[in-house]
Formats: structure tokens, C-alpha cells, sequence
């Protein structure tokens, strides 16, 4: 059975267009929010949604998400809670949908629970940003068992063998680390990040979204250039921030993602 | 029955590994590497045996602390004195350790946590030492209550960051170094200070303080002609314990206690026995005890003293217990303040609020024990840094 991921991707490669991978924090400001932004993403041209599961060391993050999972969790945002509330949009969206998490709440929540329980609620994919595919056997078991796609991720410091092991474990799409650093907005891509991808694609066919980093309309354009996918998120969740409680802020996301997808439809 | 862990990648048993981003799995293996290669050449290892004896004034002492001992009325007990390592305290073995390495490595900036201040000021120190540019970063809440070492380490030359997120102590100035690393990996070694985090940190820093343990069991055999009975040690993320521990794990008749901080009691929730209390799961790159809700949310830690505030606890003391070589015991601030007490006025040897946990257990198990019987207990370092907080504790104002 071919995954949500796999279609999207082989639908959006056949179209000539490329995936807008949004990212929100899950919980942030309420999962109640959370579930209104997912529909108002998919509506304005969203192709994957990455939900962040909030962390209480989110050590791969820079302030602008390690703040919105500090909110998260202070709503009383738990795994459990969240798939609840994936499961409800399920009726309303078929985007597909992927988790970034850290290791430690999937642990508790128990590998083959949690990879049953996400698949179940109609989550497509999970990302762990501290699981290495050196220690991911038990989760990628369980996964695998389930129908979970688990996307593993690339860095600039990847060693050519570290890609290759990285590329053959991943599943879904791969996710490239566009920078040596934790996520944030940068001013600038990173000169070798066309390198970086060509290195990639040697050794595989799967497909590629680029992540850290990219904030603005012109930098997601210039990746559509090099891979299937740009992922958005520390803009997207600084914007959250700020529009937090106010009427606007699901128009006002809305309308940024609208944005950040134009350079990458058809023809764009 | 010795094994030989952790293992090629850096299991000991279930825990250990290395839970990191990707963006740090590459140099962590290049830092193996260099690591096992400067074991293996003669030059490093003189030169760092040289800086441990002239520099860090290495073997320390084994004391007998005869009128602690006699007011116990029980076992003997025998300190081993890293308090008199220059610096203050254990730290400086493993930061010579690997600052020597970075320099190796030609890494021209080290970077570094902190939470009692002992390894800010140990690898300040040895930044100045080699010529490095050196940055440690220090839980906030941690900033405010080791002022002095706070101020030694500027002395030192060294930058000192305050870390205002999350519970504001060595938690979080932890995840604040690995933030750094994840960005200067580059041109910044990272030299973490206790035995944990991602392999093969938890085996270096182990191998760098075996030292204690070795030397401690070279002066047994002077002194007591044996091993000892019992050995007895703090334990914040294990550094000092498994140094001191480590040597003596084949020998079965040598008891091996670890004294995690009881805060103002385990009941109360407001503590940092991990060992006592926790579950397992993964923070700071490896897999081990930690203190944690049932969502996998890691807890707040609460201990009188900065250096055992942390939630966690080094992977090889997780398997340990488990194999039920190593127990763990608990002391609350209260009796941790007792012990300093009681060794300042018994001894005139003024511990670190730290080494006080496992002076106070140390006499509760010491009545219970015959006068046949010896107890080492690791001191780990002195209490200068910690005369703020006793005044406070005890009510009473410095001067
Ligand atoms: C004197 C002293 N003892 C013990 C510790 C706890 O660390 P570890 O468990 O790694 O020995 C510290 C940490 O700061 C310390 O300064």
C-alpha cells in the first residue's frame, strides 16, 4: 500500500509542482487553534503539515519554537491530546499529516502505542529530531508494523556513508537540514545547500524537503528550485505568536502560506 | 565478571547511545576517534599525567577522618580528598583530560555547562591554561547562587552566559552548550562535564576520573593492608561517583553506594533522585533514569547544591543498578547540611554541598557498621563556593 506521503509526492512530482511543508507547534496557543490553522493551511495550498509535539528540552530549537513549546505545554498540551485532536481534523482534511518530535515522549507514551495510536488517529509520518538511525530500530519496527512513515534527517556535517544509510531508512520523503545550527529565520540560504542536495540525489530517488532556516517567499522559491518540498516553520510559529488571540490570526497564517506556496506551484 | 562496556556504540546494557540531531552524529563519532586514538599515544598521556601531578596536584590524600569517625562510633571513616585538587574539586581530571584533546583536535574554543560552577572554573582554568577561547553556560537561577565562581571564571578570562530558559539551572544550560555545539561544531569543542550525555562522553569522562578510583585503591592497600568495605559518593550526572567507583566494579566484596540529592524529601516531589524516582527515558543524548511526568515531560530538579541539580544520571550508574552491582541512597538538603556541619567542626575540612550528601549518608552508615569496617567516601570537592548558601540556610548573615 503506498503511503498518503508517497502520493502526494508522486501526485505533486507529475503536476511539475513542489510541496509547502508548514509547520505549527502543536498546542500553540490551544489545540483548538492548532486544529483551525491545519484546515486554513490545507485550503491555502499546504501539501504536507508537520505538527511539533511540544518538549519540555527542545534542544534542536531556537527560541522563536522553544518559546511556542513552552506555551504548548503550559496549555496542557500532551501526545494523547494532540492525537485526539488529529483524529478530529481527520473529518475535515486529507492532508497529509507528520509529527516532529523528540524521542522522549514517544518513549513514554510506549513505541508500539504510540506508532498504533498515530496511525489509527491519521497521522501519515513522524520525524524525531533526537533519533538517529543508529538508535531508531525499535521505533522504525514498530512504524514499519503499523504503517508509519518515519522521515529521517540529513545535516550539512552528514558524511557521504551517513547519507546514504540515512537515504536507505527513510520513509515518506527525507528531510535535509539546511544548515549547521538549531531552527530559526536566517537572512541568506546556505551557499552549499545545492551541493548538499546533489549529494543527496545521487544516492537516491525518494523525495526531498529542505528545512531550517527557510522563512520567506523568495528563500522557498529558491529551494523549490533544488528539492520536492520547503519546510516553514520558526516564521510561520513567530507569526502564530504574534497574532495569538486575535481575530485574525487564522486569516493572517492563511494568507502567509498562500504566500510561501505561490513560488512553488506550476509554472510559478 | 568485568565487562567490557559500553559497548562499539556506546550502550551500557539498555542505556547509553546517542540521541542527538544528525547535525551532531558525525563529529560525535570523530571525537570517538580522536578519543581512542590520544589513549593509545605515549606524548598525551605523559603530558597529561604530568599536568594531573604538577598542575592539578594529583594523587590526592586519603584521609582518615578520625574524630568524624569516633563521633559516628562506628565504621571508619576515610575521605578521599579531591577537594585539594587545584580548582576545588574533581572536575579538573576531566577537564585536563580533554581540553588536551580539543588542542589536539585543533579546536581553538571550548564551550561548556555548569551548575555548581566547580567545571566552569576547571575548564575556564584550563582555557587559560592552553590559550582557548572558552564560554560557559550557567542556569540563571545558578548565576545568582555560586556568584563567586561566576566571578572567578570571568577572572579567568572565560565569557559567562546566563541561561534564563526552562528551570534556569544545569538542565538547561546543558540544552543551551548542545545548542552552540549543534551551530560552532565546526571550530568548538564541546567538553562536557559529568558522565553523561551522548556516547562517548559518558565513557571519556568515566576513563578520565578512574584516576580517583585507581589511586584510591593503591592507598587502601597501604593503609588497610584490603580493599575497602564500603564506598560512598555523591551523584549528579555520576562524574565524581563513577571515577571513584569504577576500579573497584570486579570486586564483589567492596559496597558501592551512590547518594542522589533528597532535596526537601522524595515525598515532596521537590528532589533529584533520579535513581529513586524516576523512570527511564532520553535526555541530553542518552538513555538513562530521569525524572519525569507520564507524558515523557522532563522534570524540574531541586537540590541545595547547584552541582547535583540535575534530573537525570550517567547511563553506566543506570546499569549498575540495575545489575544490582551499584545502590542509591538519598539525602535531603537538611541532612546534606548536617554533614557539611559536622565535617567543618569535627575535621576543619569545609566540603562542597555537593560532597556533603555522601559525608552525611556516610555517617548514618557508619553507626551502623563495626569499627572493623572502612568507608571511602569520595570528597569531591570544597565548600568556599557554597558559604552564600549555608549562611542562608542556617539563617545567618556573612561578615
Ligand atoms: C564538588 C562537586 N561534587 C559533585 C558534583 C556533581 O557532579 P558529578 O555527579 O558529575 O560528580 C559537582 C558538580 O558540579 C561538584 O561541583
Amino acid at each position: 500500500m503506498t503511503s498518503r506521503l508517497d502520493a502526494t509526492f508522486a501526485r505533486l512530482r507529475d503536476r511539475g509542482e513542489r510541496a509547502l511543508v508548514p509547520y505549527f507547534t502543536a498546542g500553540d496557543p490551544s489545540l483548538a487553534d492548532t486544529r483551525r490553522l491545519v484546515v486554513e493551511a490545507a485550503r491555502r495550498g499546504a501539501d504536507v503539515i508537520e505538527l511539533g509535539v511540544p518538549f519540555s528540552d527542545p534542544l534542536a530549537d531556537g527560541p522563536v519554537i522553544q518559546r511556542a513549546a513552552m506555551r504548548a505545554l503550559a496549555a496542557g498540551t500532551t501526545l494523547p491530546r494532540l492525537l485526539e485532536t488529529v483524529a478530529a481534523l481527520r473529518a475535515e482534511v486529507s492532508v497529509p499529516l507528520v509529527l516532529l518530535t523528540y524521542y522522549n515522549p514517544v518513549l513514554a507514551f510506549g513505541l508500539a502505542a504510540f506508532a498504533r495510536a498515530a496511525v489509527r488517529a491519521g497521522v501519515d509520518g513522524v520525524i524525531v529530531a533526537d533519533l538517529p538511525p543508529e538508535e531508531a530500530d525499535p521505533l522504525a519496527r514498530e512504524a514499519e508494523a503499523a504503517g508509519l512513515d518515519l522521515i529521517h534527517l540529513v545535516a550539512p556535517t552528514s558524511t557521504p556513508e551517513r547519507v546514504r544509510l540515512i537515504a536507505r531508512r527513510s520513509h515518506g520523503f527525507i528531510y535535509v537540514v539546511a544548515l549547521t545550527g538549531v531552527t530559526g529565520e536566517r537572512q541568506e540560504l546556505p551557499p552549499d545547500l545545492a551541493a548538499q542536495i546533489r549529494t543527496l540525489r545521487r544516492v537516491t530517488t525518494k523525495p526531498v524537503c529542505v528545512g531550517f532556516g527557510i522563512s520567506t517567499p523568495a528563500q522557498v522559491a529558491a529551494v523549490g528550485g533544488l528539492a520536492d518540498g520547503a519546510v516553514v516553520g520558526s516564521a510561520i510559529v513567530r507569526l502564530v505568536e504574534e497574532r495569538a488571540g486575535s481575530p485574525s490570526l487564522v486569516d493572517d497564517v492563511g494568507a502567509f502560506i498562500a504566500e510561501l506556496k505561490a513560488p512553488l506551484r506550476k509554472g510559478a | 565478571m568485568k565487562p567490557k562496556l559500553p559497548d562499539a556504540r556506546g550502550h551500557f546494557g539498555r542505556f547509553g547511545g546517542r540521541f542527538v540531531p544528525e547535525t551532531l552524529m558525525a563529529p560525535l563519532i570523530e571525537l570517538e576517534r580522536a578519543w581512542s586514538a590520544a589513549k593509545r599515544d605515549r606524548p598525551f598521556q605523559q603530558r597529561l599525567a604530568g599536568l594531573l601531578r604538577d598542575y592539578a596536584g594529583r594523587p590526592t590524600p586519603l584521609y582518615h577522618a578520625a574524630r568524624l569517625s569516633e563521633q559516628c562510633g562506628g565504621a571508619r571513616i576515610y575521605l578521599k580528598r579531591e577537594d585539594l585538587c587545584h580548582t576545588g574539586a574533581h572536575k579538573i581530571n576531566n577537564v585536563l583530560g580533554q581540553a588536551l584533546l580539543a588542542a589536539r583536535m585543533k579546536k581553538g574554543r571550548l564551550i561548556a555547562e555548569t551548575g555548581a560552577g566547580q567545571h566552569g572554573v576547571a575548564t575556564a582554568t584550563a582555557a587559560a591554561l592552553l590559550g582557548l577561547e572558552c564560554d560557559v553556560y550557567m542556569g540563571a537561577e545558578d548565576v545568582e547562587r555560586q556568584a563567586l565562581n561566576v566571578f572567578r571564571m570571568r577572572l579567568l578570562g572565560a565569557r559567562v552566559i546566563s541561561v534564563e530558559s526552562g528551570s534556569r539551572t544545569l538542565k538547561d544550560a546543558i540544552n543551551e552548550a548542545l545548542r552552540d555545539w549543534v551551530t560552532n561544531v565546526r571550530t568548538t569543542y564541546y567538553l562536557l562535564g559529568s558522565a553523561l550525555g551522548p556516547h562517548p562522553y559518558p565513557m571519556m569522562v568515566r576513563d578520565l576520573h578512574a584516576v580517583i578510583g585507581q589511586e584510591t585503591r593503591r592507598q587502601t592497600r597501604g593503609v588497610l593492608r584490603r580493599l575497602p568495605d564500603v564506598l560512598v559518593a555523591c551523584v549528579g550526572g555520576g562524574s565524581n561517583a563513577i571515577g571513584l567507583f569504577h576500579p573497584f566494579i570486579g570486586d564483589r566484596r567492596v559496597r558501592i553506594i551512590g547518594v542522589e540529592p533528597g532535596g526537601e524529601g522524595i515525598a515532596t516531589g521537590r528532589h533529584g533522585a533520579s535513581m529513586s524516582a524516576g523512570a527511564v527515558g532520553v535526555l541530553h543524548g542518552c538513555m538513562s533514569y530521569l525524572l519525569q511526568s507520564d507524558d515523557g515531560q522532563i522534570a524540574t530538579a531541586h537540590s541545595i547544591s547547584a552541582g547535583l541539580d540535575y534530573p537525570g544520571v550517567g547511563p553506566e550508574h543506570a546499569y549498575y543498578r540495575d545489575a544490582g552491582r551499584f545502590e542509591f541512597v538519598s539525602i535531603t538538603d537538611a541532612e546534606a547540611l548536617e554533614g557539611f556541619e559536622a565535617l567543618t567542626r569535627l575535621e576543619g575540612i569545609m566540603p562542597a554541598l555537593e560532597s556533603a550528601h555522601a559525608v552525611a549518608y556516610a555517617m548514618r552508615l557508619a553507626k551502623t557498621l563495626p569499627r572493623s569496617k572502612a568507608i571511602v567516601v569520595g570528597l569531591s570537592g570544597r565548600g568556599d563556593k557554597d558559604v552564600h548558601v549555608v549562611a542562608k540556610a542556617l539563617g545567618k548573615a556573612i561578615g
